[in-house]
């Protein structure tokens, strides 16, 4: 491992982070422009996008077609669906989901958003910030996403005009003044079709003293996200040999949830409430001093104790309270179908299923003023608000503000199978 | 380096795939590991070995074969199953074409690539898989940068790329209506960069036809291409010697090669981390039409 090839590599962090913002303000323009100014385009895709740009007739090459895959959205020029993409600098890593604007793929977006560390948001600089806008921004915020980077783009359209990004700053900050998980907030005036302010400092404003946007990424501080000190281990799966050399091996795999497991430490098993204490963590390289989140993991016990898929380790002086009843903001994906009181899904949380019943729908969100609707309570296509539910079994649940994997859970249909909403527990 | 609880990239990509491969064997009856003696399945296999040890993998493996291959990869292919302790199971398309099910295309420029979509879905049909895990990486083409980690099939074995279902956190919803499957794809977030660093890590061997070594080639299209029995030269195509090693091994009359002298996992990196072009950019199967994978894809190919 001394070679150089390899240690900077292998050491690189990794920074998870989204786009969103309105329908064509450029999100995939910028991915596409970050990766073509960080040299992060290969010979042949940049073949294949001036082919089809030209061939559609478009004055530049079209920077979109990189993340922009599919025949539909080429054909329309728009984002249906995430596409992932991913780069590396000397610095990091990065796992890029360039999400659609469109509302009617709100929850392509909220998939892309749901496993990022930050959002770059764009704002069109002759539009400012619209409905989308704030759609977008209160979806990061409710998804916890804690850093967002304001990207106002097109700023070649608005002559430069540091009046016009002034305003929008200021517009942006009084909105998102009201959201409270996003701590760090971050301007930066761009154009993604000529490349200003993204890989390289722009010449056309000079008025602008911050950092590019690739610098930024590069930089910003990023704190763990998970969370190591509530101890949560849900049960995927058990791993019984039946060999002679492994007899009476029962293993328990699953991936760290929450805090850290050391051989020897005491242990309860939710929601049976057995207890005992781990043996060792075991691994095809061998036994494991420790493990944390999000590392995957097979654990043994003392004890022959009755667990398994559904179930959860956690740490015998920390138990979560098993309930069934779990009070939570959902955002609605089904078109189709519509959420109301008493309506009847099943519920997926970690690697548990059970059903689940609407007891109460307490309040909608009106996106743009903040403010909670409690008049009309049927969910249509991506509504968001909070309601309340039943279980048919206890959930070991934490709240998503503590822990975003035992915090969450998708509602499916049971007729049709789709995932019609994503929950956060409060 | 564990005080601070931070896991390297490759570490956490790892556990995020061995994540997928259990949650695969626990929401499916009867899951199936996709198995072609190339890289990315050969790492998919080595972490489902890790995730399941000290028990065998608990699914099949399946590889399509086109009979168009080249003996290496079937040597290794062979080698490595019976190491694993696992059950391999060949879907043929020879059989699929001998039974008129297909028809082969004619011609210098003829591929079966396209005709395993039909080898691969009966094979499913057959053996009663209701999951079929896959190798596919989202950095491999423009639209397997969208797929998602579980990726519903229709009855008909085929992807709607326009109605997928959001995939939130770590949540996977596998479920689905008798005679629906599912693609599972647990290197969706690895990069051909990251698969190497892996391979190199975890000591992980591979067929020969990866490192550089020296074979009969002729030049088409652009595209170095492997003498084989399966392809008949055009006119004006010449064989000459090269020296040469594959960036990925799929059928070979659609496989191209690349001019290296890698003969090593160390150059093999260099190599990747200088490469100007995808590795697909050597695969004549996408370069059909601009969104040639897409409608494979549709069709039910990987
Ligand atoms: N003048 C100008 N045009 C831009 C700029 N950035 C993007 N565009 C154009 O705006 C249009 C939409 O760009 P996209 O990148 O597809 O927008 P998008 O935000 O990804 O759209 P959706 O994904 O469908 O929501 C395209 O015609 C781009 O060429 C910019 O900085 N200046
Ligand atoms: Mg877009």
């Amino acid at each position: 491992m001394s070679e150089d090839n390899n240690s900077g590599y292998l050491d690189m962090d990794l920074l998870r982070f989204t786009t969103a913002g309105s329908v064509d303000d450029g999100k995939s323009t910028l991915i596409g422009r970050l990766l073509y100014d960080s040299k992060a385009i290969f010979e042949d895709q940049m073949e294949a996008m001036e082919l089809s740009s030209k061939a559609r007739g478009d004055e530049h090459v079209n920077l979109a077609l990189l993340t922009d895959g599919l025949r539909a959205e080429r054909e329309q020029g728009i984002t249906i669906d995430v596409a992932y993409r991913y780069f590396a600098t000397p610095k990091r890593k990065f796992i890029i989901a360039d999400t659609p604007g469109h509302i009617q793929y709100t929850r392509n977006m909220v998939t892309g958003a749901s496993t990022a560390n930050l959002a770059i948001v764009l704002i069109d600089a002759r539009k400012g910030v619209i409905e989308q806008t704030c759609r977008h921004s209160f979806i990061a915020n409710l998804l916890r996403i804690q850093h967002v980077v304001v990207c106002v783009n097109k700023m070649d359209l608005v002559d430069w005009d540091e009046g016009v990004f002034n305003k929008i700053v200021a517009d942006f900050k009084s909105f998102a003044s009201r959201l409270d998980n996003i701590v760090d907030v971050t301007f930066i005036p761009a154009s993604a079709l000529i490349g200003d302010n993204i890989v390289d400092k722009s010449e056309n404003m000079p008025w602008y003293q911050g950092p590019t946007l690739l610098y930024h990424l590069e930089t910003v501080y990023i704190g763990a996200d998970e969370n190591h000190v509530e101890a949560r281990f849900p049960v995927q799966w058990v791993i019984r040999p039946h060999s002679d050399q492994y007899h009476d091996f029962r293993g328990f795999a699953g991936r760290v949830a929450g805090g850290v497991f050391k051989p020897g430490d005491e242990v309860t098993v939710l929601p049976s409430g057995f207890t005992s204490k781990i043996k060792a963590i075991e691994s095809m390289d061998g036994p494991q001093q420790e493990v944390f989140a999000p590392m995957s993991a097979t654990i043994t016990l003392e004890d022959e104790i009755d667990m398994s898929r559904g179930d959860m380790l956690v740490k015998a002086n920390n138990r979560p309270e098993p309930t069934q009843d779990i009070d939570a903001m959902i955002c609605w994906f089904s078109s189709d179908k519509k959420l109301a009181g008493s309506g009847k899904y099943i519920l997926r949380h970690t690697t548990k299923e059970v059903k689940a019943i609407v007891t109460e729908v307490r309040y909608k969100m009106n996106i743009n003023t903040l403010h909670k609707v409690e008049d009309d309570l049927i969910f249509n296509l991506n509504d968001i608000g909070r309601i309340k539910i039943r279980t048919s079994a206890p959930l070991i649940a934490d709240s998503y503000k503590s822990n975003r994997i035992t915090g969450s859970f998708v509602l499916i249909d049971e007729l049709t199978n789709a995932t019609v909403a994503a929950g956060m527990i409060i | 380096m564990y005080q601070d609880y931070t896991i390297t990239h490759l570490k956490q990509l790892e556990s995020e795939a061995i994540y997928i491969l259990r949650e695969t064997a626990a929401q499916f009856e009867k899951p199936v590991l996709l198995f072609s003696g190339g890289k990315d399945s050969i790492v998919m296999a080595h972490l489902a070995k890790k995730a399941f040890w000290p028990a065998k993998l608990p699914f099949q493996l399946l590889h399509v074969d086109t009979g168009h291959n080249f003996p290496e990869t079937m040597e290794f292919r062979d080698k490595y199953v019976a190491e694993l302790g696992a059950e391999l199971i060949v879907g043929s398309v020879q059989k699929s074409i001998d039974e008129g099910k297909v028809v082969e295309e004619k011609g210098a420029r003829a591929s079966r690539n396209g005709l395993q979509t039909v080898a691969l879905l009966e094979a499913l049909e057959v053996g009663q898989y209701d999951a079929a895990l896959g190798g596919g990486r989202r950095d491999e083409e423009k639209a397997r940068a969208k797929e998602r980690f579980f990726s519903h099939r229709d009855a008909f074995g085929q992807w709607d790329p326009k109605n997928q279902r959001p995939e939130l956190w770590n949540i996977f919803n596998g479920r689905k209506q008798h005679g629906e499957h599912f693609r599972v794809f647990p290197l969706s977030n690895w990069t051909e960069m990251d698969i190497w660093q892996y391979i190199k890590a975890e000591e992980i061997e591979l067929p020969h036809l990866y490192f550089s070594h020296e074979r009969d080639c002729f030049v088409r299209d652009g595209v170095i291409m492997g003498v084989c029995d399966f392809i008949e030269l055009l006119p004006g195509e010449k064989v000459e010697k090269m020296i040469v090693r594959f960036r990925t091994i799929g059928d070979a009359t659609c496989t191209g090669a690349c001019l290296s002298t890698a003969d090593n996992l160390d150059d093999i990196i260099d190599e990747v981390a200088a490469a100007r072009q995808t590795e697909r950019g050597t695969r004549a199967d996408d370069k059909r039409s601009e969104t040639a994978m897409e409608d494979r894809k549709k069709q039910g190919y990987f």
